[in-house]
């Protein structure tokens, strides 16, 4: 419905609609578009995730599409930029808007994607494309849900003349393997999607914190020395694996000792937050957003059947 | 859909009949006009600051909100009602408050639409207080059917009641519960309205110590939390629009 009414503005001039992505080099051959560390909102045109790019011998890998048809786009006009080699290959990392509904732009490339990706990607697509239509607006305009059409291949491989390895992994995306993450060996850069967050409070709506703190294990144990969060600045070092963790930790306990304390959802909401995530973006409410998704299980936990017949 | 154009359709006509006479809305509601021709016709309403509702700017299930009503510093509090302005079902719940029982609830609701959640108090004299916060919504959490409808084994489940007490350090005694039931609107094609409308706590004796009035605004399995200045066990009893009966006792 939302989408319809939009089709009314696609004669906007295109500058209305358009995003100015430039590529931040952070190795030889490898680049970024590094999104605000903020929610979807009109002015930042849902541009709040990072992607990425690497520059092969055969050919260009692009790793997450962005929020709509006309970042992936503007995603392509800036690759053109840096080389006038071919995108040959799209990798998403998970089924979040963020990170695909610039799939569009790059219908003529092979779309990889873990099999968790590309069944959510087809049941819920169409849901939350609408629901970012009206967070985001107008940017919006044609975009499309597509569904990856190749099952990833995991493991080292040779790709493009580029010497990679695609890592399954689960925890923000879902349960199992819901989370790819991309390691290119000769730079050191791994593009670790949603399972980092960097300067900015990790989102939950599909945790498994249980998985997510091992993919966190497993990420510090991979030999990275660049790594690109989901969200938030790029790092020559471990740190933003180590603050995913420690608010991720927090979260759990919190909630936990908030539910054993009896205490309402909407309570648990406006508790005041510890001084050292106050630096992190959207802190209130993605930590508002994690109590309704993970509360409820919680707190139920803490009553007992008390029918009576 | 349909539903949400009436509401609006009213809202217009009320604006126009009834403008001059009646209160302003600290909140700048569309809604309010009708929310006070239809709740405080002819009756003292003040918007005070003590009167808070706690719930998040955004909903993140629009089929359940968490809601919290808290209220400081006044005496003699009879009555609460909770409201939400611009949902089909306006009242989510009503409930006596007495010695006994603090003017404080937790609850869940749907939001059809970005809407003002209210609490009303009533005091011994009939003023009104009113506080309230806006929630937006992203979908529409009242005309889709619940998870419930579509779940074969919940008739299995109708009647489960969970509860627990807490102590706390300020001499109060925290129940929180959770009530198996869809809690269907009757707005969703083919699906008729079913749900809990009565709810009472009882002491050990078998005192009532609050009655509550329930509507479908309310989030399927419903989860509410009290705050009771009395000790001691206490029985859950209520029923649902078609006579079917819950009944629990939780002890301390
Ligand atoms: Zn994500």
């Amino acid at each position: 419905m939302i989408r319809l009414l939009l089709l009314g503005f696609l004669l906007l001039p295109a500058s209305v609609q358009g995003y100015s992505l430039s590529p931040q080099q952070i190795a030889p051959g490898v680049y970024m578009f590094e999104g605000a560390t903020e929610h979807f909102t009109r002015d930042n045109k849902g541009d709040i995730a990072n992607t990425g790019f690497i520059v092969g011998e055969d050919g260009v890998l692009v790793f997450d599409t962005g929020p709509s048809r006309n970042y992936g786009q503007s995603m392509r006009l800036a690759i053109a930029t840096v080389t006038d080699k071919p995108v040959v290959a799209v990798y998403v990392s998970h089924h979040h808007p963020d990170h695909f509904l610039g799939n569009q732009a790059f219908g003529d490339v092979p779309i990889h994607a873990l099999e968790h990706t590309i069944e959510t990607i087809r049941r819920d697509g169409d849901a939350v494309t609408d629901s970012l239509y009206r967070l985001v607006g107008t940017p919006m305009a044609g975009t499309e849900p597509v569904e990856p059409g190749e099952l990833v291949t995991l493991g080292r491989q040779t790709v493009a003349g580029r010497d990679i390895e695609l890592i399954a992994a689960g925890g923000h995306g879902g349960d199992g393997h819901a989370d790819l993450m991309l390691l290119d060996h000769a730079s050191g850069v791994l593009f670790a999607g949603d399972l980092v967050f960097h300067e900015r409070a990790p989102t939950t709506p599909n945790a498994e914190l249980g998985q997510w703190h091992d993919a966190l294990d497993r990420i510090e144990e991979l030999d990275f020395r660049v790594l690109v969060p989901g969200h938030g600045p790029p790092a020559r070092g471990p740190e933003p694996v180590q603050q995913t963790r420690d608010y991720l930790r927090w979260l759990e306990e919190h909630l936990h000792e908030a539910a054993a304390a009896g205490l309402d959802a909407a309570e648990v909401m406006y508790l005041d937050l510890p001084d050292r995530f106050q630096h992190m973006g959207v802190l209130e409410q993605e930590y508002r957003r994690s109590v309704a998704h993970l509360y409820p299980d919680i707190e139920r936990a803490t009553l007992r059947d008390v029918r009576e017949p | 859909m349909n539903k949400l154009i009436c509401l609006m359709a009213g809202v217009c006509l009320c604006l126009v009949g009834v403008a001059h006479a009646a209160t302003e809305d600290p909140m700048r509601s569309p809604g309010w006009r009708i929310i006070e021709q239809r709740f405080f016709a002819d009756q003292t309403v003040v918007f005070d600051d003590r009167v808070q509702v706690l719930a998040p700017q955004s909903a993140e299930d629009t089929f359940a909100v968490p809601g919290f009503v808290r209220v400081d510093g006044i005496e003699d509090i009879e009555r609460l009602v909770v409201i939400t302005d611009l949902n089909p079902i306006q009242r989510v719940l009503e409930m006596d408050i007495n010695d006994a029982v603090k003017p404080a609830v937790g609850f869940r609701f749907k939001v059809q639409q970005r809407t003002p959640v209210r609490a009303a108090v009533q005091t011994s004299d009939g003023t009104w207080y009113l506080g309230g916060t806006w929630v937006d919504a992203a979908g529409g959490g009242c005309t889709a059917p619940s998870t419930a409808s579509a779940d074969p084994d919940w008739a299995n489940r109708l009647g489960e009641v969970d509860a627990a007490l807490w102590a706390r350090d300020d001499g109060i005694q925290r129940l929180k519960t959770r009530l198996v039931h869809p809690m269907d609107t009757g707005l969703v094609d083919n699906i008729p309205a079913f749900y809990l409308e009565t709810l009472e706590l009882l002491d050990e004796k078998g005192d009532v110590l609050t009655s509550l009035s329930i509507q479908a605004a309310m989030s399927e399995n419903p989860v509410l939390s009290f705050d009771l200045a009395v000790d001691g066990p206490v029985r859950l009893q209520g029923r649902d629009n078609q006579g079917n009966r819950i009944r629990g006792m939780v002890e301390p």
